[in-house]
């Protein structure tokens, strides 16, 4: 029934006018109806993205939902929207996590608390447009715009070094896209369009392909973000209030994640394949090194920032081994399973941080510390909230049951067929996952009562409990029954994997 | 009665994970006597329907049972399912387990009554039966990875169940590390099984063992090695971690720190039993690897004599019965080395039931002696609990081995069959086992004089307060005891001899021991008779009985004498009490060394050389640069007429220069 409605548009432009409409209820007076008003517009804009899932046609490969209206005629350029099974998700996952971030901000900012939820709002539009995009100058606006209400939510509500994390957010993941847009001008002046399916297409020689490849390189490895390019997520998540944290954790890198499935390798394969091995070294680095840093962090944000990029080591490594296993086995066998094992893994993670960057949240709120030293025996006054964060914490070390475990267990099993080393520092994880996550359980909810403050501490709220809840039974779901999930990604996923098999040099 | 054995099968598994989800999510709302009713009911209805199954599948020898749940996902051709192999191995198991796992839910009745976790504690049970009933019931590899994991976990939270003692937090973040050293290997022993096999349904497996028999891999270059062998030493290697092989045990004596009910159950009976029933499920694999098996044998060797020695100078009652454990661990694993799957399946199950009974039997005495539990402060026992120490005394001469009762059946059958094997490693092995045999009496028997015979070592206090806990206590010791004793001589000749296992166990002709062994009591009608005969003039028996002897003498007649030993030999008993040094090499090495590691990452690499050096350095260049750019900027017209004196010479010097 919703096949005809516009809902591409419509999820991108409900939350983003609904977040103009919040500016303008202005001063913290009326900071009741702005959040109700966003509330509303956010749980509207979760329920217009599940026709997406509903109505989606499993059976086919093509984009689906699409939309196209001449935007820019003179150079080409269309309005032009559509998702497959790789996007769909991650718009459902978008779309999720707002309204997680909405009741998670609900009592804990006091001030310009219209401009805060706006500011999420308008951020959720402009990331389910850059998800949704099928034209390169759609997604640039997008993709650089997006950057802007983060950039203030970390700008006005973070913590105290706010302003060096901001610039170092800005300018690194700026200086990334920059070379992002030289690469799709090029591209879209030799294709005479910004049609990115019509890059797909385009043939380019090697040369020109690792160049491009490294521009593309450069912005998305920045976003995902990936050794070495990687120390502006520890302090832009530290600075970060809560509800930034969870969106740039569940969100926001799988928009670097993203960019490789949709413009890496589909429109350099051959790049892709020559350079393979930097991609699976940077990768297995993200795991194994980062994993070990995240054990030396004494603040709790910062090691669930490391933990983060470890694991998308996992989704980076999944994306570049296939290369290898069509070398070793040229009926491809586990190559698409690195593929889906990485975008379970980015969906997983961005249930499973969100969680954590909350479950820190919830702790802050009460002692103004990340400090794991200022913790010890959480769990003796806050008992339940302690259950759903040792479950959380299980999840991090990707234990069966939990979707954690899927994802790492398809990237295993793939990286294996690719070749026996790749999957034996990939799996370092599951000890270094354990100890860095584990450890910090230990110091912070166990052991007896540490100091007054703790003494002092008041259990899960309602409201804490319901967002603990849902995302704990999110959890669980696609830990015990992930076959829905893989079942819409899995032929947009072989659509993908013959094309980049495709070399484009003859 | 059923129609439908799945249901059945589905029913075993739901009923505790029903009962553990009542007791721990609603615990507040049904109260303490709900939350156990919930969980002992589960545990009961899974109990009752093994029993049916086991009735139906091993007594009326019904066809084994091989089926999907559900699909839980399918990738790149590759359906993984969550499903049962219902055959006699997991029927026999899902008994034990569930047996067991109710006498524990009972006992706990009276062990957790003052405790304020007492639902919480409740909930992790049933839980833990859910997860291991997962594990033995699965029909493939994913899903027997999943129960691992998952029994994993339930272990993990109930050695820290009293979280505030900083031991316990300890021991548990230790236990689940060590096991996910062992999972670790075991996972990319999956990984292997399916790019090999391509699937990880265990009967796809077993039925194209013949393809990739033969395949070798490279791991290192230029060396090539047998697909199966690497296969089986990384399956190997989880077994390693969760049934405590050296050098993975350490986490075993310190998970003995959670409330004793579950050192029963998890760190004795059942779940540390998984790395064992893994590997006899996965005897197609191993009886094509004579060197994984030869491995396999050394590691339970080694573990079987050298851990049994630890419990010789341990005085804390539970630590002495946790040594045991992992010395008997080791003889599972010998015998699994051996070939001899039925006998080390056959050990596995005496063991759960009288190491189950020693372990209750200790909190029982732990109880009376209100949270006691050093040896040196007990004696006497006896007459104050005289249920406890008849109990206590038929699980020490079960496992002792003393003919008649269930663990020499197992044991000795074990000891024949590592004489008989021929594999390397065999004769370490047999002596291994053999001294094992004088060191399992020595240290069972110092216990039990310690703490039931002698003067009574502890305080006026406590001796006055000592009784009997209440019936839930002792139902539980009497009804363990029963099987303790009869359970050997009624499935010697079935299970380690006969066909009770069927084509559960596959064993090669020539690895065949426990068939040579069977001919030594060739034309006895009853196998269990002849072994019990023929056990006087055997070594086994005799060592045993000096065992007992010795340990009479130097804690008995001579209690002055023990501590002249350890006075003379110090240096050996150094190194024993300090455990071999394992756990300060390994808190040195490996926990030490990965925190050291992970710093200097973070502040050199992380700090200094990317964010300093690189991110801020650049940033401060460009700082610097507009700073002296923005010097030049004087405002005076001097400045500016001397700049452009200073360019056009440098220009008219760019032009004028080449012309020469």
């Amino acid at each position: 029934m919703f096949m005809d409605w516009p809902l591409l548009s419509l999820v991108i432009w409900t939350p983003i006018i609904g977040g103009i409409l919040v500016l303008a209820t202005g001063s913290d007076k009326n900071a009741m109806e702005a959040k109700v008003l966003t509330l509303v517009v956010s749980i509207v804009t979760f329920l217009l993205s599940l026709p997406l899932y509903t109505d989606f046609n499993t059976q086919i490969s093509t984009m689906q939902f699409v939309e196209k209206i001449a935007w820019i005629e003179r150079f080409n350029i269309n309005y032009h929207l559509g998702i497959d099974g790789i996007s769909m998700p991650l718009i459902l996952l978008t779309s999720f996590t707002t309204v997680i971030v909405v009741i998670a901000g609900w009592e804990v900012i006091k001030t310009r608390v219209a401009q805060y939820m706006a500011a999420f709002l308008i951020m959720e539009g402009l990331m389910i447009g850059v998800f949704a995009a099928l034209d390169a100058a759609v997604f640039y606006v997008f993709w650089e715009a997006m950057l802007i209400p983060m950039f203030i939510v970390i700008g006005i509500w973070g913590g105290p070094n706010r302003v060096y994390a901001t610039i170092k957010f800005f300018l690194y993941t700026f200086f990334g896209s920059v070379f992002m847009l030289v690469a799709l001008l090029y591209l879209a002046v030799q294709s005479g369009s910004f049609d990115i399916l019509g890059f797909h297409a385009f043939k380019l020689d090697l040369a020109t392909q690792i160049l491009i490849f490294i521009a593309f390189l450069l912005a998305f490895a920045v976003k995902i973000p990936m050794f070495p390019v990687h120390t502006w997520l520890p302090d832009a998540h530290v600075e970060a209030p809560t509800g930034g944290s969870i969106i740039l954790a569940a969100i926001m890198l799988k928009l670097g994640a993203y960019g490789f499935l949709r413009f890496s390798l589909p429109i350099t394969p051959d790049a892709s394949a020559s350079l393979d091995w930097l991609m699976i070294t940077l990768s297995l680095i993200a795991v194994v090194y980062i994993g070990f840093v995240a054990l030396a962090q004494q603040d709790m944000k910062k090691l669930i920032a490391y933990s983060s990029i470890s694991h998308m080591g996992f989704v980076t490594l999944g994306f570049f081994i296939i290369f290898a296993i069509a070398q070793k086995d040229a009926s491809m066998a586990g190559a698409a399973m690195g593929i889906e094992g990485a975008i379970v893994q980015m969906i997983s993670h961005g249930f499973i941080s969100a969680a954590m960057f909350f479950c820190v949240g919830v702790m802050y709120d009460r002692m103004h510390s990340r400090q794991i030293n200022d913790y010890g025996g959480v769990v003796n006054t806050m008992p339940v909230f302690a259950a759903f964060m040792v479950l959380f914490a299980m999840a991090n070390a990707g234990l069966p049951g939990t979707s954690g475990f899927v994802g790492e267990f398809m990237v295993i099993l793939s990286a294996f067929k690719a070749n026996f080393w790749y999957a034996f520092f990939a799996a370092l994880t599951l000890i270094v996952g354990a100890a860095y996550t584990l450890w910090m359980v230990k110091r912070v909810l166990f052991g007896d009562v540490a100091n007054e403050k703790v003494e002092k501490l008041t259990d899960a709220n309602g409201r804490e409990i319901l967002v603990l809840s849902i995302l704990a039974g999110t959890v669980l779901f696609f830990g015990i029954y992930p076959a829905p999930l893989i079942e819409v990604m899995s032929p947009s996923v072989e659509n993908l994997l013959q094309h980049v098999m495709q070399s484009k040099l003859n | 009665m059923f129609e439908d054995m799945q249901t059945v099968y589905i029913w075993i598994v739901l009923a505790p994970l029903i009962g553990a989800i009542i007791a721990g999510l609603f615990g507040k709302v049904v109260g303490r006597t709900g939350a156990h009713i919930a969980a002992i009911a589960g545990v009961a209805i899974a109990f009752i329907l093994s029993l049916y199954v086991f009735k139906d599948i091993v007594i009326d020898g019904a066809q084994a049972f091989n089926g999907a749940v559900y699909t839980w996902l399918v990738s790149d051709g590759v359906r993984f399912e969550v499903g049962f192999l219902i055959d006699s191995l997991s029927a026999m198991m899902m008994v034990v387990v569930t047996f067991v796992s109710l006498m524990v839910h009972i006992y706990t009745i009276g062990y957790m009554k003052d405790d304020d976790g007492y639902q919480r504690f409740f909930s992790y049970i049933a839980l833990f039966t859910f997860s291991m009933l997962m594990l033995v019931m699965s029909n493939n590899f994913l899903q027997l990875f999943f129960g691992w994991e998952a029994v994993g976990l339930v272990s993990y939270l109930l050695i820290g169940f009293w979280y505030k003692k900083p031991t316990a937090i300890y021991a548990n973040l230790k236990a689940f590390l060590v096991n996910r050293v062992g999972d670790f290997g075991f996972l990319l022993g999956i990984a292997a099984v399916l790019m090999y096999f391509g699937s990880l349904d265990y009967a796809t497996v077993f039925n194209n063992v013949d393809k990739v028999n033969n395949l070798t891999m490279s791991i290192i270059p230029n060396q090539d090695w047998s697909v199966i062998t690497v296969i089986c030493i990384l399956l190997f290697i989880g077994a390693m971690g969760k049934s405590a092989q050296i050098p993975l045990h350490v986490w075993l004596p310190d998970s003995m720190e959670g409330p004793t009910p579950i050192s029963a159950l998890i760190h004795a009976a059942t779940m540390v039993t998984a790395g064992i029933y893994m590997v006899a499920r996965m005897s197609p694999l191993f009886e094509l690897s004579t060197t994984a098996l030869s491995f396999v044998m050394v590691i339970g060797a080694t573990t079987a004599l050298f851990m049994g020695m630890l419990g010789l100078v341990q005085n804390d009652i539970k630590r002495v019965i946790a040594y045991s454990t992992l010395s008997q661990l080791g003889y599972m694993t010998v015998a699994l080395g051996a070939s001899a799957y039925g006998a080390a399946v056959f050990h596995l199950m005496t063991h759960a039931f009288f190491k189950a009974l020693l372990f209750l039997g200790a909190g029982a005495v732990i109880i009376a002696m209100h949270h006691e539990q050093d040896m040196r402060k007990m004696g006497g026992l006896r007459k104050y609990l005289p249920i406890t120490w008849f109990t206590s005394m038929i699980g020490s001469l079960a496992l002792i081995g003393t003919p008649g009762f269930a663990g020499f059946f197992s044991k000795d059958s074990i000891i024949e069959a590592v004489g008989h094997s021929t594999i390397p490693g065999a004769s370490y092995a047999y002596f291994a086992v053999l001294a094992g045999v004088f060191i399992t009496a020595l240290y069972s028997f110092r216990l039990y004089f310690m703490v039931f015979h002698g003067k009574e070592r502890m305080d006026e206090h406590t001796r006055s307060h000592l009784h009997e806990p209440s019936w839930v206590v002792t139902l539980p010791l009497i009804l363990l005891a029963i099987p303790s004793v009869v359970i050997g001589y009624l499935y010697v000749d079935s299970m380690a001899f006969g066909n009770f296992f069927g084509d559960a166990i596959f064993v090669l002709p020539q690895h065949d021991v426990l068939g040579e062994v069977a001919k030594m009591f060739a034309g006895a009608s009853s196998i269990a008779w002849a072994m019990m005969l023929h056990s006087v003039f055997t070594l086994p028996f005799w060592l045993a009985a000096s065992g007992v002897a010795t340990a009479w003498f130097l804690y008995m007649k001579r209690p002055d004498i023990p501590a002249v030993i350890q006075q003379r030999f110090s240096l050996i008993y150094t190194i024993l009490i300090n455990k071999y040094g394992f756990d300060r090499f390994n808190e040195i090495v490996f926990a030490g060394g990965s925190r050291a590691i992970g710093k200097i990452c973070w502040r050199y690499f992380d700090v200094k050389l990317i964010d300093t050096f690189v991110i801020n350095g650049s940033a401060k260049t460009v700082g610097w640069v507009s700073l002296i750019l923005r010097r030049m900027q004087t405002g005076y017209l001097y400045t500016y007429a001397f700049a452009m004196i200073v360019g056009l010479c440098g220009l008219l010097l760019i032009f004028v220069y080449p012309l020469k």
